[in-house]
């Protein structure tokens, strides 16, 4: 059972109280450049993803409270919520460093 | 040794002192001609066919764990082929059918049992979307049918069928030869087999990286030491996406918990399979007499293999709603597998960018029952480095070419 705090209202809940929204920072690259869109681009966009062993970040909704999304940063080994920080927002400069595999790759360029 | 009911009397008479060990624990080698990763049913059954079909016994199936002890020992072992798609048809119907004598081809009792299948329908759109399935089925040859409430009363005595439940009986959809098989016996008959014909499988060794040389996969690392090679399968379940990124290959999966568990044992009690898909809840009886009771799965990503306890709850809500009678059994053992989901919710069973690098995965909730079939077509798209006709369709280019096989509206939620 996941404990689940929400950044946005400060409401505290079990999971059944929040909604998983799947991977975090995923952009829709038709909502920037939606003529030249490749197969490729697309395939990325919907379906890959890191789903990495360790740290993750996601998105939650807050159901039963203000029902605004957040992010959350959560080790998918532990389950140990690392940090929550809003929908608009890049995560903690120090667990972008933490990042591993596709992460780090998808952080590089945005730690500086 | 060859099984037989002539060896078990010999052995009897020896007080049971004959009987030699079923695979051997051999030194890993430095040089195979494929790598198999994960000694799971599909990473046996791979290994087995490659070396029965194509000759190949200078191969490795290396294990972090021990053999069968991911989810092929997790799972609630249910077979069946009752698919929408009809590319799903073909490679589920071939793993059913070589289910059918995989004990006289194995001689490892397997405890198949196909004893009939039930997929219950519970609203009016899944019995809308079931007679469908069931039409299609027809036309691929498969003997399945739509059954009416009072027929599913009659094979299934315990069930709800009153029509002020919550979500009423309907009618259910049927697979008279669908069933069960008893999960270990696969994963050790498919490993006595190929061990028998040389295959090397080593457990306890974890794969740490795979070595490329540009384009062409060339090594294995492991914890008992490197292993050179040209041909790697990963067969490795939840953990496919982490194995595929050592190689810099990214998947289009997510790996989350599903749970399942057995009650304590009972008298015979239901004597077929019973799936409901709206409500999350699959059961069976085993041969001990425990009912074997399957749930929906986790919804966020997860590594632990310890599910939720919401999902818990919410499949035995669903168990208690459907028969009543079981609302006072004890379960005896709960527990969760790390399972590999797809958009689509269909398998991988593809070549990569990576030469000699093919995976197999991406099975998410319903691996057990295509065990022997994708193991088949597996072990022919690596020996020919070319997808079996059958794999072909579920390949990863179909994610960029939009050509998905949606099963998930076929198959409710988990199958």
């Amino acid at each position: 059972m996941l404990l689940i705090k929400c950044p946005v209202c400060g409401v505290e809940g079990e999971e059944c109280d929040f909604h998983y929204g799947g991977q975090a920072h995923i952009a829709r690259p038709a909502s920037t450049d939606p003529e030249n869109i490749s197969n490729e681009q697309q395939r990325d966009y919907l379906f890959m993803r890191h789903n990495p062993k360790g740290l993750h970040f996601e998105r939650w909704r807050c159901d039963r409270g203000c029902g605004k999304w957040f992010h959350a940063a959560r080790d998918t080994t532990t389950h140990e919520f690392k940090a929550y920080y809003g929908i608009t927002e890049l995560p903690p400069k120090q667990l972008m460093q933490q990042a591993t595999g596709s992460w780090a790759e998808y952080f590089a360029d945005k730690i500086k | 040794m060859r099984y037989s009911v002539f060896s078990i009397a010999r052995n009897a008479l020896q007080y049971h002192k004959g009987w030699a060990k079923v695979w051997r624990s051999p030194e890993l080698k430095a040089n195979y001609d494929a790598v198999i990763i994960g000694a799971g049913g599909h990473g046996l059954a791979t290994a087995y066919y490659l070396a029965k079909e194509h000759g190949m016994t200078n191969i490795a199936v290396v294990e972090k764990g021990w053999l069968g002890g991911g989810n092929t020992g997790r799972n609630t072992t249910i077979i069946r082929s009752n698919y929408l798609q009809d590319s799903s048809i073909a490679i589920y119907n071939l793993a059913h059918r070589l289910y059918a004598d995989l004990s006289q081809e194995l001689n490892f009792n397997t405890m198949f049992s196909p004893r009939g299948l039930l997929m219950l329908c519970q609203t009016e759109h899944e019995l809308r979307g079931f007679k469908r399935t069931a039409h299609a089925n027809r036309l691929a040859g498969l003997n399945s049918r739509i059954l009416t409430t009072p027929e599913v009363k009659s094979l299934v005595p315990i069930i709800n069928d009153s029509p002020n439940a919550r979500y009423p009986v309907l009618g259910a959809y049927y697979q008279p030869d669908g069933g069960t098989a008893r999960h270990d016996g696969v994963a050790w008959g498919y490993a006595r087999g190929a061990d028998a014909m040389g295959v090397d499988i080593i457990q306890n060794c974890e794969v740490t990286g795979l070595s490329r040389d540009g384009d062409q996969i060339v090594g294995v690392e492991t914890t008992k030491g490197t292993i050179r090679t040209k041909k790697v399968g990963v067969v490795t379940a939840g953990h496919t996406s982490v194995l595929m990124q050592m190689a810099g290959v990214n998947m289009p999966i997510e790996s989350v918990c599903l749970q399942a568990m057995v009650s304590e044992p009972l008298k015979p009690l239901i004597d077929v399979v019973v799936m409901a898909n709206t409500v999350h809840g699959y059961i069976s009886q085993s041969d001990k007499g425990d009912l074997v009771i399957g749930g929906g799965a986790d919804a966020y990503n997860s590594y632990i293999q310890r599910g939720a306890f919401t999902s818990l709850e919410h499949t035995v809500t669903a168990l208690v709603e459907t028969f009543p009678v079981l609302s006072r059994i004890k379960m005896m053992r709960q527990w969760a597998g790390t399972v590999d989901m797809t958009g689509d919710r269909s398998p991988i069973i593809s070549l990569t960018d990576v030469k000699g690098l093919y995976v197999n995965g991406g099975w998410g909730t319903g691996g057990f029952k295509s065990i022997p079939g994708s193991g088949f077509v597996f072990a022919d798209t690596i020996a020919n480095d070319r997808p079996h006709p059958i794999a072909e369709p579920f390949g990863l280019n179909r994610f960029a070419e939009g050509r998905f096989i949606d099963e998930s509206v076929a198959a409710g939620v988990a199958h």
